[in-house]
């Protein structure tokens, strides 16, 4: 028996800005009683697509029909009136309110404020679709299960039979996510429909009827869920692989630069961001890191770059210093004692610099200043930095030469209202010993970034904020290869970015990888981590389901790790079938 | 003793006026700094109707305590509120910054009251006065006891019903419930199908109005219709909007809490033989009592006793 379709959406198309399409030319359908899942990598307009049948975003083109007939949804309060209910990843809700006056909020009972018989309608739902809910309790007393129930409560409230929930297991336990399944499967039951917007393949293969699979804003195709398997639907999602023209040299000589063991961290809200982490990151190799986003791969950069407390594991720096004058460039006096003291020291006839002299008496400050401007003082081994609990000005001041690309360029890594020139500066205000800053280096700095780099800017006085994202990308990774680091970690730099920006930071990175430099790339674009790295570390859930040779590895196997299956349960998998 | 009570009665009204028009306006997420100002305006208002309506009649001994208390309070409200629309055309259409605009509309509301008071005829004041703070005829009967409860011209009263009236509508009214969560989290409110401009036009002009009563009625009630000048009132605008803080946005509690500011204000008056340097110490009590207030909620942290979470940010639906 064929179902009633009770949305269709034909040809969709929506565009940010002139370049961006989130959403080409969709056309999908919802019947009624039925579980549809919208498969996709992050990006791909899933959510995107959804927020246009919730009244957030309006389509450029094509047409939204509801049972049938034409319908144009402009805001919140049109969808409703649609009957469809959307729970976004981020609640709506108002936490000092009760779950009651939460649900009841917006409605119009006829004029009147019966908040005991909205209860009593509220409870008989919950019996009817097993809810668990204690309607006075208030918000900010809820687990984050309760909070969505709330919001699933209230959509149903209105009357929604079309039920949109935005990957609403991410933040959910297992049990709690199997609760919430009994209660879509009951909601099917009772004739609803309800779409869900995920990534877990598995997931959508337990709950849904049908599945759609989007990929870079593009319907793909839609599949029974019985006549599928997850191998097929990941195979769509990623898509044929697509080789890159990046150059990539081999690495040579590479050198242990960085060494990450067992960091967990956790979260505000009680949970592990990152569970056990272990990797080492080479000088001389580009090291990716993939997996969906908000898996841990920012969380893990900025573990690293000294902005979290970690719950346990190690973070270690070797300096390649081996044999090598110190100086005072990045070590204070303090620290040089600290090295001498710890036996890490040496003249450079072999004995030991301890900072006394042969009777045991300690040497002056000024003698010790001396003999190490001088250059008679030397490592004996590569120094070995414990980074974990360090601030990032600290970890400066250890000497220790990284430097940060983050996600988030006009948050973390620039202000928005100041120049290039002060932008530049941040990295560099510290320096000099006059009370007034050195502004003549900077600028120059900033001028050598604009030439080398081709900045479009009217000039180093433009505030950053006033370019195109591309430009502002080209500013932060200038200023952050401009300060000569040892270990480059680099988030989502081409993030919204056209295709010549993005081969320009492409070329940049790889020619600091040249230079042995150790480079982490964290990307979202599965065929650019191919094509520009030379190991590929997959995260998924905060742990690390395997590393492979990027040179080797095939699309299909990283897809199937970001979606949670680690790398040898995947290999022993196919050990079996074969 | 029932001098002193009959003045913290008093002074308690005119920061409960002003008290309770902040809290509407804050439970809509505006800080309205510019709540001084407005009961300035109020006052001009309220002393222009008491100056028309005096000048109308042949006498001033024929005046009806009904028609002056109506037109009075007519006047106060409507100035006080076209200043709070001033208010709220600038913060909520247009999204000024709250602070600057309120801080801009009490420096404006208290020259422009300053100007108008200096042309409105004060010469039937005194009359007017002492007429609208006629005490309920038997209070005098029931000796310092009713002259306490019952001794107070009829603003008095209003003030208690505006701040009972007030706690109901916020906490037991689908009205209030939707005020608050425009308050707490616009965004939600409006996915909610909330009108929020709306609710926040209507807020910070309801708010502004009754606010503005409290002006007025310190200056025709409390001093029987002297003037000077807008700077007493100012003061007062900003007691009531610490008042807001000490009482945590809970208009049932400002009644207590005005009282108790009140007490604060005029002990410094009543006790003899103190020196001026002890009575300004007393009259910063308030304040005193203000910030341990903060310190002891801020502690405790409990959510029901911060203020609206959206308090002071401007709502614009396409920011996302």
């Amino acid at each position: 028996m064929e179902k009633e379709t009770v949305i269709e959406l034909r040809g969709i198309t929506k565009r940010f800005g002139a370049n961006i399409v989130a959403n080409k030319n969709v056309s999908i359908d919802v019947k009624k009683g039925e579980i549809l899942s919208i498969l996709g990598e992050n990006g791909c307009g899933k959510t995107t697509l959804m927020n246009m049948l919730a009244g957030i975003y309006y389509p450029d083109e094509g047409t939204i029909l509801i049972r049938g007939e034409e319908v144009n949804i402009r805001s919140p309060k049109d969808a409703f009136n649609y009957n469809i209910g959307m729970i976004h990843q981020h609640f709506k809700l108002i936490d000092v309110f009760t779950a009651a006056q939460n649900i009841v909020i917006g409605t119009d009972d006829n004029g009147k404020y019966d908040i005991k018989s909205a209860k009593d309608r509220i409870r008989e739902m919950s019996e009817k679709y097993g809810f668990h809910i204690d309607l006075d309790k208030k918000v900010y007393e809820m687990s984050v299960s309760e909070k969505q129930t709330v919001e699933i409560v209230k959509a149903l409230y209105r009357g929604a039979d079309v039920l949109i929930l935005d990957e609403p297991t991410a933040v959910l336990t297992p049990q709690e996510i199997d609760r919430l399944f009994d209660v879509l499967r009951a909601m099917r039951k009772n004739g609803k429909s309800v779409i869900i917007i995920t990534h877990k393949l598995n997931e959508v293969m337990e709950i849904s009827d049908r599945v759609t699979v989007l990929r870079k804003g593009e319907h793909i195709k839609t599949v029974n869920t019985s006549e599928t398997n997850e191998k097929e639907l990941a195979d769509m999602m990623v898509g044929q692989k697509v080789t890159l023209n990046i150059d990539r040299p081999m690495p040579e000589n590479p050198e242990l630069r960085l060494e990450v063991e067992g960091i967990s961290l956790m979260g505000s809200e009680g949970h592990l961001i990152l569970d056990n982490v272990s990797f080492s990151a080479y000088g001389g190799e580009i090291l990716g890191i993939a997996g969906i986003a908000g898996t841990g791969q920012r969380e893990l950069l900025e573990s690293i770059a000294g902005l979290h407390h970690l719950q346990s594991g190690s973070v270690t720096y070797y300096n390649p210093k081996k044999d090598k004058p110190i100086t005072f460039f990045h070590k204070t006096f303090k620290r040089v004692m600290e090295l001498a003291q710890s036996g890490m020291l040496r003249y450079a006839d072999g004995t030991d610099f301890t900072g006394k002299d042969e009777k045991g008496k300690p040497l002056s400050k000024k003698t010790i200043c001396n003999q190490v401007e001088a250059g008679e003082v030397f490592f004996k081994e590569d120094e070995v930095i414990n980074l974990r609990e360090k601030t990032p000005l600290q970890i400066r001041e250890l000497g220790v030469r990284f430097s940060f690309v983050p996600e988030d360029r006009l948050g973390m890594g620039l202000v928005g209202d100041m120049d290039i020139t002060d932008n530049m500066m941040l990295r560099s205000y510290r320096r000099g010993k006059s009370v007034f800053v050195d502004r003549k280096t900077p600028e120059d700095l900033a001028n050598e970034i604009i030439d080398s780099l081709q900045v479009v800017t009217p000039g180093v006085h433009t505030p950053v904020r006033r370019l195109s994202g591309g430009n502002i990308q080209k500013v932060l990774v200038g200023r952050e290869i401009a300060a000569g680091p040892r270990v480059l970690m680099a988030a989502y730099p081409v993030r919204g970015l056209d295709i010549n920006s993005s081969y320009t930071i492409y070329n940049l990175l790889t020619s600091q990888k040249k230079n042995g430099v150790a480079v982490i790339f964290v990307g979202e674009d599965l065929d650019v981590l191919l094509s520009l790295c030379d190991r590929i570390m997959v995260l998924a859930g905060g742990k690390v389901m395997g590393t492979v040779d990027a040179r080797k590895a095939k699309k299909e196997e990283i897809g199937l790790m970001m979606m949670g299956t680690a790398l040898k349960d995947k290999e022993k998998q196919e050990g079996e079938s074969l | 003793m029932t001098i002193f009570f009959v003045s913290a009665i008093s002074i308690a009204t005119v920061l409960l006026y002003g008290c309770i028009g902040e809290i509407i306006t804050e439970k809509a997420g505006h800080l309205n700094l510019g709540i001084p100002g407005i009961m300035c305006m109020g006052t001009a208002g309220g002393c222009l109707g008491v100056s028309l309506y005096m000048g109308a009649l042949s006498s001033p001994e024929n005046a009806s305590l009904i028609l002056l208390f109506l037109i009075s309070l007519l006047f106060s409200t409507v100035f006080a509120a076209a200043l709070g629309g001033i208010y709220a055309l600038l913060t909520v259409t247009l999204r000024c910054n709250q602070n600057i605009t309120g801080l801009a509309i009490t420096i404006f509301g208290g020259g422009a009251t300053n100007f108008i008071m200096s042309f409105v005829d004060r010469t039937n004041f005194d009359p007017a006065g002492k007429l609208i703070s006629s005490s309920l005829p038997f209070a005098d009967k029931l000796g310092g006891f009713g002259k306490v409860v019952f001794g107070h011209g009829i603003y008095v009263y209003l003030a208690i019903a505006v701040a009972v009236v007030c706690s109901l509508v916020l906490n037991k009214t689908r009205v209030g419930l939707h005020l608050r969560a425009v308050g707490e989290s616009p965004a939600t409110a409006d996915a909610a199908g909330i009108n929020v401009v709306l609710y926040k036009y209507m807020a910070i002009i309801i708010g502004s109005g009754i606010a503005g009563i409290g002006g007025f009625y310190y200056i025709m009630d409390y001093i029987k219709g002297s003037w000077e000048n807008a700077a007493t009132i100012e003061a007062f605008g900003w007691l009531a909007i610490a008042l807001v803080i000490f009482v945590l946005w809970k208009p049932n509690v400002a009644i207590l809490g005005a009282f108790l500011f009140g007490a604060c204000y005029i002990v410094a008056f009543v006790i003899p033989n103190i020196t001026s340097t002890q009575r300004e110490i007393i009259k910063m009590l308030p304040y005193v009592i203000t910030i341990v207030v903060l310190v002891i909620t801020s502690i405790r942290n409990k959510r029901e006793n911060q203020p609206p979470a959206s308090l002071g940010l401007n709502y614009f639906r396409e920011e996302r």
